[in-house]
């Protein structure tokens, strides 16, 4: 009991939905000791940044702590007034956000923003907060630690960003830092720096820290202990190499099950090709860079391509380009044995309705103003002359297709949740009856179960209405779900490209093999490892890339 | 009895914004038999009383205030609703064009509504008015012109905003028209910052036109208008006459009952946005 840091007790958390107070957080309890790193899992509405930032005595607006006891280092923290707590925050407790991009000042310089903490609670001189700046610096494993504290946060990548806001909470000596998914936004191959550093810089110090993702690979590597939350109640709490193995609960159980991987289809090798992109070379208007180079990708009716790489290599301008939004500046495409115009406006209309795009946020992919039956219904008027109706008949009937109630018919996308958006949006995809679907990262905003639901319609619109996907997107775990040939990009090119068994199995291009070992497995040990297999120069890691 | 319903789900204020829209509206409609005298009539002496033998007094001419304030309600809120949806009209429809369109077209299109801004708008109006006459319609159209530049930039900056959304780029991928893409996609998106520049703009209608009145590039008298009565009745303040204060306080009451009702209804369609 002489090292319990941080205990929270029965704790109950309510928001205001629509007028009303609802409870977000059930009586949870956590104990947290001195050293140790629990990770808080779940889907997103868990509730577990909610009950992870209420360690620092903090909630969210529209939210308030009903009852329950917050003890920090024997302190009690509820009905504090908010100058005792301003005093913890960031100095006893700190906090990692999700994206760092959006934490930091931008007119400020990094290591301004490192001592502005330390300096105000009075720890440090500014100059004392310097010289410590740069010793984080250099742990974090950030690239020239003496000077890069003089950058602007726009000067850093992603993933040095997150790393240099690690360093910030660190600075004050806390002793418990929340991570509320620190590695959520960057790209897996940045994620394992990151995940490696963090995990380097908390265990060496022996500060304890709550980890918060949805993430139960990236949880394995980083925790101790593991909670699984699912709408605000505790579903399993246990050691964390225990629950994997065995985990107790359902739900435990679906977030660990690995996808499983399409069977390979066996369908005619020379099956007709729909489109061919030979040879595209395109840049931006006004740049003189070509973000694609020499790119040559062809795709058989009724199946799946997928385009891999990080962000930044090019995978989404690809799509803008066969959509005709960014004319290539070299190279043709050619669908169904015709060269296509490069621009949008010289499309026929034909052309048009036979390709469609789905988009990776729902959100913004629908006029927020538009009624679920216009959504759907437009393109059926525009491309096929439906109205009236036959018009809501149709729209009915792809409802059911993609699996949602008719009655959602006069809903406004708002009133529906991520997954159910991204299903309208294929819906609307599907109205057009499209030879070709463009997938932009369609699942990466999705919680993961809802992403398998989504991959499972995709599927299985495909085994029915025979449509081709060009599949773009950054997670292996969804290639491995739904392609029959994979393309991988990086920074312009491919690097390599075949069916899925040749490219998923050795031998691999380098960079593939870098993409594919970065992808977090559920074995505790896994980072420790590949950080010793890198070291050695067993495995590829980006510097080794980059350098070439 | 939809309206009824709609009315029905409308807070307090912007009831009590519809009701003196409504009483305003009701009293143009029906002034020719709303109205005590006729708009011209000269009926009693000069500055009779308010509360007298007419209820607010008579003008600096003898006509009763009664019923020019009736009048003038018909002449002045038709020609400043006439003048702010031709302003609204011409503006949105600029700026949707030069934001969705871009390049040469949005180049072009600042730069004139630059120099239309750039020259202050009283004098602006003085310039063309006395070039091309003071009818009725001749001011609608010119005021409109005038106030439709402000209109522009708010809704080329809204709708270049709306313009980048995934929703706007899927109507282009489809193939959909300027013009569709502009009424469909981001008006109804644009409506909430619109509508609100629309209260406020009309009010600022009502000043333009009573100063152009005061400049005799008004509307003509004998026709009665809101602005130009409270111009023409101003001595009155001096002798101790509060006459030109109910013109003055008719200019007010409106323009709160507009703003009230735009106001909530604003509200209301962004709250449905922020749902979640």
């Amino acid at each position: 009991m002489t090292d319990r840091l941080l205990e929270i007790r029965d704790i109950l958390i309510e928001a205001e939905i629509e007028g009303q107070w609802t409870p977000i957080v059930n009586n949870l309890s956590m104990t947290l000791e001195r050293g140790e790193i629990v990770g808080l899992i779940g889907e997103s509405g868990a509730g577990k940044s909610t009950f992870g930032l209420c360690a620092l005595g903090y909630t969210k607006p529209g939210c308030r702590i009903v009852s329950g006891s917050i003890k920090l280092d024997g302190m009690e923290l509820t009905g504090q007034p908010e100058s005792v707590l301003r005093e913890i925050r960031g100095n006893k407790v700190a906090y990692v956000a999700q994206s760092a991009a959006a934490s930091f000042n931008p007119a400020h310089t990094l290591l301004e923003q490192f001592s502005e903490a330390p300096v105000q609670h009075g720890k440090m001189k500014t100059s004392e907060a310097a010289i410590r700046g740069r010793e984080l610096y250099k742990q974090l494993d950030l690239p020239e630690p003496d000077t890069i504290g003089e950058r602007y946060p726009h000067q850093v990548s992603g993933g040095q960003l997150q790393r240099a806001m690690t360093a910030m909470a660190l600075g004050s000596n806390p002793d418990i830092i929340i991570f509320d998914e620190p590695t959520t936004a960057l790209d897996v191959t940045t994620q394992i720096e990151v995940l490696s550093a963090i995990k380097e810089a908390v265990k060496s110090r022996h500060v304890a820290a709550i980890y918060i993702t949805h993430d139960l690979a990236v949880v394995a590597q980083m925790a101790d202990r593991i909670m699984v939350l699912r709408y605000g109640d505790l579903i399993e709490e246990g050691d964390a190499r225990e629950m994997l193995a065995n985990p107790k609960e359902d739900y435990t159980r679906q977030l660990l099950a690995v996808r499983s991987l399409r069977e390979q289809r066996t369908g005619d090798a020379r099956e007709d090709t729909i489109l061919e992109v030979e040879n595209v070379t395109a840049r931006y208007p006004g740049t003189t860079t070509d973000v694609l180079q020499d790119i040559h990708v062809k795709l058989q009716k009724g199946k799946t391509v997928a385009i891999v790489g990080e962000s930044g290599s090019g995978k989404s301008t690809l799509a803008r380009v066969i959509t005709g939004l960014l004319p290539p500046s070299t190279g043709s495409i050619t669908y169904r044995g015709e060269v296509l115009p490069p621009g949008l406006k010289e499309k026929s209309k034909e052309n048009l309705r036979s390709i469609q795009m789905i988009y990776q946020m729902a959100d913004v992919a629908m006029n927020p103003r538009q009624r679920i039956r216009e959504i759907i219904g437009r393109p059926l008027e525009f491309y096929h002359d439906i109205s009236g109706q036959a018009n809501e008949a149709r729209v009915l009937e792809l409802l059911e297709k993609i699996e949602i109630p008719g009655s959602y018919m006069d809903r406004y996308p708002a009133q529906l949740s991520g997954g159910e958006k991204q299903r309208i949006c294929i819906a609307r995809a599907l109205a057009a009856e499209p030879e070709l679907i463009i997938c932009d990262e369609v699942t990466s905003a999705l919680d993961q179960l809802v992403a398998e639901g989504i991959l499972d319609l995709l599927q299985n619109l495909q085994n029915d209405l025979n449509v081709s996907y060009l599949f773009i997107t950054h997670d292996l775990a969804t290639v491995k779900a739904i392609a029959d040939e994979i393309v991988v990009m990086y920074q312009g090119r491919i690097v390599e490209q075949g069916p899925k068994k040749e490219i998923l199995e050795p031998p691999w291009e380098d960079y593939t093999e870098l993409l594919l070992s970065s992808v977090p497995e559920m074995d505790p040990d896994w980072l420790d490892e590949l950080v010793q297999r890198r070291l050695r120069g067993e495995a590829p890691t980006a510097d080794t890339l980059r350098q070439r | 009895m939809k309206i009824l319903e709609y009315i029905g789900d409308l807070n307090w204020s912007a009831r009590i914004g519809l009701f003196i829209i409504l009483f305003f509206a009701f009293c143009a409609i029906f002034a020719p038999w709303l109205a005590p005298y006729g708009e011209s009539e000269i009926v009693g002496d000069v500055w009779e009383p308010i509360g007298g033998e007419f209820v607010f007094g008579t003008d600096i001419i003898g006509r009763d205030m009664l019923s020019r304030l009736i009048f003038g309600a018909r002449n002045t809120i038709v020609l400043a609703l006439l003048t702010t949806i031709c302003s609204f009209t011409l503006g949105s429809v600029m700026g949707f064009i030069a934001a969705t369109k871009g390049g040469m077209i949005d180049q072009v299109l600042s730069r004139i509504v630059d120099i239309i801004i750039s020259v202050p708008t009283l004098i602006c109006a003085l310039i063309v008015v006395s070039a091309v006459g003071t009818s009725f319609f001749v001011l609608a159209v010119v005021i409109g012109i005038i106030y439709a530049m402000p209109v522009y930039r708010i809704a080329r900056a809204v709708a270049m905003d709306i313009e980048v959304m995934d929703y706007v780029e899927a109507a282009r991928l489809r193939g959909e028209g300027l013009w569709w893409i502009m009424k469909r996609e981001i008006l109804p998106n644009a409506m909430t910052p619109l509508a609100a520049e629309f209260g406020l703009r009309f009010c600022f209608v009502f000043l333009l036109i009573s100063g152009l009145s005061f400049l005799g590039l008004g509307l003509q008298p004998p026709l009665a208008d809101w602005g130009a009565m409270v111009r023409s009745n101003s001595e009155g303040i001096a002798w101790g006459f509060l006459h030109p204060l109910i013109p003055a306080s008719c200019i007010a009451l409106l323009t709160i009952g507009i703003n009230l009702l735009v106001d909530s209804l604003v509200h209301k369609a962004s709250g449905l946005r922020d749902e979640h």
